[in-house]
């Protein structure tokens, strides 16, 4: 592939432009007017429930799925008639799909087989993708013969030696014990920085999105429902659905007074206050709404403890308490709202666990709330 | 020890199944023309008389030119059906894969002469090549059995995988397919060439002068004399066969393996 | 929107990929099934046939006791087969299922389908040696002194006919009912026992009930083959064990009267397809639910 332009430059180009994208079967929609941008070098990763399109919309973009509506561009060039076999993306996929019947090395170097430079070339940079991905004196072994992170490193080796401008990795970690997928988790990480290539990651473990991408698509029935950084995705969730499929939020019945630069509200259990407009990710209406906050976002306080400078404090009553170790984890029943919060709290020396049926006051920052207008059901 | 009892029944089940197979070498060596007990000694004049009959080496290489043709047209028709049915859905599926493993269940009998009334019809004279017709018709839907279970163990990623490297189509299919489904291929081979090699009906019907193996040695069955060198001609076709049979078993569980697929049974 | 041409689709693909086979067996197979039907309705004509309608042929199959009498034959011993052929062949597609270790089951399958495919003129022919006047039964048993002369009830009659061609589709039976169990999620059983109920009850009341698919296609696989079956009846059938297979050879190729040759095998392919149908419609309760 030709040289790399300078990080910035690359970073400000869209390198796969999605517009209007579509994909049908009869009359079941798998993916409903996708508009987005891809940029070039970012970790990208489709984030959603099964069902929710972001595979169908990976294989659109490799070229395995026909698009029915909409365009699809890749570096600028439209891929309506270009074959997947002709793209500019390699994948590595869900079952890693290592060529039973040949070894690490063959399957490593399977996709060079029309480059036209010389064999000894070929297998100087087999060896240098194996070593890339820990697997250097591996390559006579049968491709049978490995471990499932083994078959993962060798489809990645597989991938990364044609240098496509775009990695497509479908559910790659998803087959790999707890261990070995945070290994791999961070592994991933350090070796896209390492090739600069843009990869596009499908899962469906919000953790794994959050501490992988640069940016993260959540996707539900089709749509993208918020694209954004891992941070914003968690901290200013668009609607209730995002907010609950990443991480835990609590939502607290909220009536809408005014609205500004600084919205005035009434929320059930925490009294009259005012946000900021940015806390409101959608669009601010007047009347029946939700507030949500995280667990880690309020501070259970011990009889004697100062009330907090710069928040507030609402009376509740602990419910439930699991001690976790180095977490615990309250569900507090805030007056006048009958579902219980759940409120996580580090544990520090000298400062036990509240016991179950514990009146208790509960320190908040208006900052954190977040304000869903959106209607009901 | 738990079910002993359907041990022994299985055991002799067995000994059902193999008891008319078993007998075949002890007859055809014996020095009597008359299959009976007491045997009278031991000879091997039937299996001489073998290479001495004319009509049984033309028999012999009129099956052989049909069995292998049949096996190479069935298998080729099998690969494809194969194919199209684990790796596309697509309308009618069903009902033409119904019409294409019809014969499994067809009487024989029902095949050839609506075969033989039709070429009648059209004037075309019986001969090997009608035989390969009707044998390819019969032997295609084992052979689908056979290659179903060796593309369906291929897993679709795979040839994706090598299309997203940079391989056409037809690349693929050369370098990736055919290697995983090369051992049930074989193993198709060979069960469409023991199916032809052994069938009667459709053979009598459509063979007119041109006997086949099964066809000669129906006629012999008249002449009671020529019972012991029937034997004998038995005994080696039975031999052949279970080395065909082993070496197919034999390729058709490789084909499994290779493709990392699971064992689940036999031809059917 | 794109139009993807119907070659490029995925049932385009398909259909295209089946349609040498799906061709071949349209042209060798269904019609020349059409022609014989056509040909049934049709005047007879020494070795040819006479292009006018008629329904003679059916009124003959009907009328005629020859006809009736060995289709009525035929679905006899072609029901005694299939019934001694799938009660034998359960214990044995249960035994492999259920008490042979995973790693000998393909050994076990393997040892069953043996003898299917070995020459089955020469099977066949083997029994008439086993079971004749002069055979070895009789001639082992004179020998032993158990007999005094020849049994004659063993060949050239119903028995020597339900005999080899129970032998000759063993494996056809096994081997669906050994898939079927096979199916059969072994927790089910122990759920059966954990609720109370003996092992022969769980078997009655789990077991066999999942079981009834594969003996259904058992039961059809043996039963309409072996209706038409022509080799055993004439090697070890004699005069009283003669099938409908005999009459149709006979049509053809004894009498050219290709017409009621046609008409008798349509029929005698029409009743054994609704007796399978009427088979299946009375097990459909077994038939239904996922796959």
């Amino acid at each position: 592939m030709t040289s790399s332009p300078a990080p910035a430059a690359r970073l400000a180009r869209p390198l796969i432009e999605l517009r209007e994208v579509e994909k049908y079967y009869g009359d079941y929609y798998a993916l409903r007017k996708i508009t987005t941008d891809i940029r070039e070098g970012e970790f990208f990763s489709l984030l959603g429930p099964s069902g929710c399109g972001k595979t169908t919309l990976l294989r659109c973009i490799a070229g395995f799925e026909d698009i029915s509506g909409g365009h699809l561009a890749i570096d600028g060039k439209d891929m309506e008639d270009v074959p997947a076999n002709k793209r500019p993306t390699n994948m590595v996929f869900q079952s890693y799909a290592i060529f039973p019947h040949l070894t690490v090395e063959e399957n490593v170097g399977f996709g060079l087989r029309r480059d036209p430079s010389s064999k000894e070339d070929k297998a100087r940079r087999v060896a240098e993708a194996l070593e890339m991905v820990g697997l250097k004196g591996f390559g006579k072994r049968a491709a049978h013969a490995l471990s499932g992170g083994q078959r993962q490193r060798v489809a990645l080796a597989r991938a990364l030696i044609l240098k496509p401008r775009v990695l497509l990795l479908d559910e790659p970690l998803s087959a790999l014990d707890k261990k070995m997928r945070e290994q791999m988790q961070s592994e991933l990480r350090k070796l896209q920085r390492q090739v600069g290539i843009t990869f596009i990651l499908v899962t469906h473990d919000q953790e794994e999105a959050l501490i992988m991408s640069d940016r993260i698509a959540v996707m539900f029935e089709g749509e993208i429902a918020q694209l954004d950084s891992p941070e914003r995705l968690y901290r200013r969730p668009i609607s209730r659905k995002v907010a609950e499929f990443i991480g835990i939020m609590n939502f607290l019945p909220a009536q809408v007074l005014s609205t500004g630069p600084q919205i005035a509200l009434d929320v059930a259990g925490l009294g009259q206050i005012g946000i900021d407009a940015e806390q409101c990710p959608g669009t601010p209406r007047t009347g029946e709404a939700s507030v949500g906050f995280r667990p880690e976002t309020m501070t259970v306080l011990y009889d004697g403890d100062p009330e907090p400078t710069r928040g507030k404090v609402a009376q509740g009553t602990v419910e439930e308490v699991v001690y976790f170790g180095d977490m615990s984890y309250y569900e507090v029943r805030l007056e006048g709202v009958e579902k219980p919060v759940q409120i996580s709290m580090r544990n520090v020396v000298g400062r036990p666990v509240l016991p179950r049926g514990s009146r208790t006051r509960i320190a908040w920052e208006a900052g954190a709330l977040v304000l869903f207008c959106e209607p009901k059901g | 020890m738990r079910g002993r009892g359907f041990q022994i029944y299985a055991i002799c089940y067995l000994i059902f199944l193999y008891a008319p197979i078993a007998l075949l070498p002890i007859f055809a060596f014996n020095n009597s023309t008359v299959i009976s007990f007491p045997l009278s000694g031991f000879t091997t004049q039937w299996f001489s008389q073998l290479w001495t009959d004319t009509s049984l080496l033309l028999a012999v290489k009129h099956s052989l030119i049909v069995a292998v043709s049949v096996s190479i047209l069935a298998t080729c028709f099998g690969v494809f059906a194969a194919r199209a049915t684990t790796r596309y859905a697509f309308p009618m599926k069903q009902g033409l894969m119904g019409m294409i493993m019809l014969p499994l269940v067809l009487p024989d009998i029902i095949i050839a002469v609506s075969l033989l009334v039709v070429l009648m019809q059209m004037g075309a004279s019986l001969s090997i090549l009608t035989v390969i017709l009707g044998h390819t018709l019969i032997a295609t839907p084992f052979t689908i059995a056979i290659l179903n279970s060796a593309f369906q163990s291929l897993d679709k990623s795979l040839e994706e995988a090598a299309i997203d490297l940079g391989e056409t189509p037809a690349s693929t299919f050369r370098l990736i397919i055919l290697p995983l489904v090369m051992p049930g291929i074989i193993s198709s081979l060979l069960i469409a060439f023991s199916i032809s090699l052994d069938e009667y009906i459709i053979a009598a019907f459509l063979s007119g002068t041109e006997a086949t193996l099964p066809v000669y040695i129906f006629a012999q069955f008249r002449f009671p004399n020529k019972v012991p060198v029937i034997m004998a001609l038995g005994t080696i076709l039975v031999c052949l066969s279970i080395a065909l049979l082993t070496i197919a078993e034999y390729f058709r569980r490789r084909g499994i393996a290779k493709a990392g697929g699971k064992d689940t049974g036999g031809f059917l | 929107m794109k139009r993807r041409s119907f070659l490029r689709s995925e049932a385009g693909h398909g259909l295209l990929m089946l349609s040498p086979t799906a061709l071949y067996a349209t042209i060798v197979m269904a019609a020349p099934l059409v022609a014989v039907f056509v040909f049934s309705f049709m005047t007879p004509g020494y070795l040819k046939v006479v292009w006018t309608f008629t329904l003679n042929n059916y009124a003959k199959v009907f009328s005629s006791p020859i006809y009736t009498a060995l289709l009525g034959r035929s679905l006899m011993t072609s029901g005694v087969v299939t019934a001694v052929t799938v009660l034998t062949a359960f214990p044995i597609a249960y035994f492999i299922s259920f008490y042979v270790s995973p790693a000998r089951k393909s050994l076990w399958l393997f040892l069953i389908t043996i003898p299917f495919w070995t020459s089955y003129l020469i099977r066949v022919f083997l029994w008439k040696v086993i079971l004749g006047y002069n055979g070895v039964i009789n001639s082992a048993f004179l020998g032993l002194g158990i007999i005094h002369e020849p049994m004659t009830f063993l060949l050239y009659n119903m028995n020597s006919v339900v005999i080899t061609l129970a032998h000759s589709y063993a494996p056809f039976a096994i081997l669906p009912i050994f898939v079927a169990l096979e199916k059969i999620d072994r927790s089910l059983l122990e759920a059966g026992q954990d609720l109370g109920e003996s092992r022969f009850m769980t078997f009655i009341r789990v077991t066999l009930p999942l079981a009834m698919s594969g003996v259904v296609a058992s039961v059809l696989i043996v039963f309409i083959p072996t209706a038409g079956d022509y080799v055993t009846p004439t090697l070890v059938g004699g005069a009283n064990g003669q099938m409908i297979a005999n009459v149709i050879q006979l049509q053809y190729f004894k009498l050219g009267d290709y017409p009621m040759g046609s008409a008798v095998s349509i029929t005698a392919m029409a009743v054994v397809t609704a007796m399978a149908l009427v088979f299946v419609f009375l097990n459909r309760r077994f038939l239904r639910g996922p796959k």
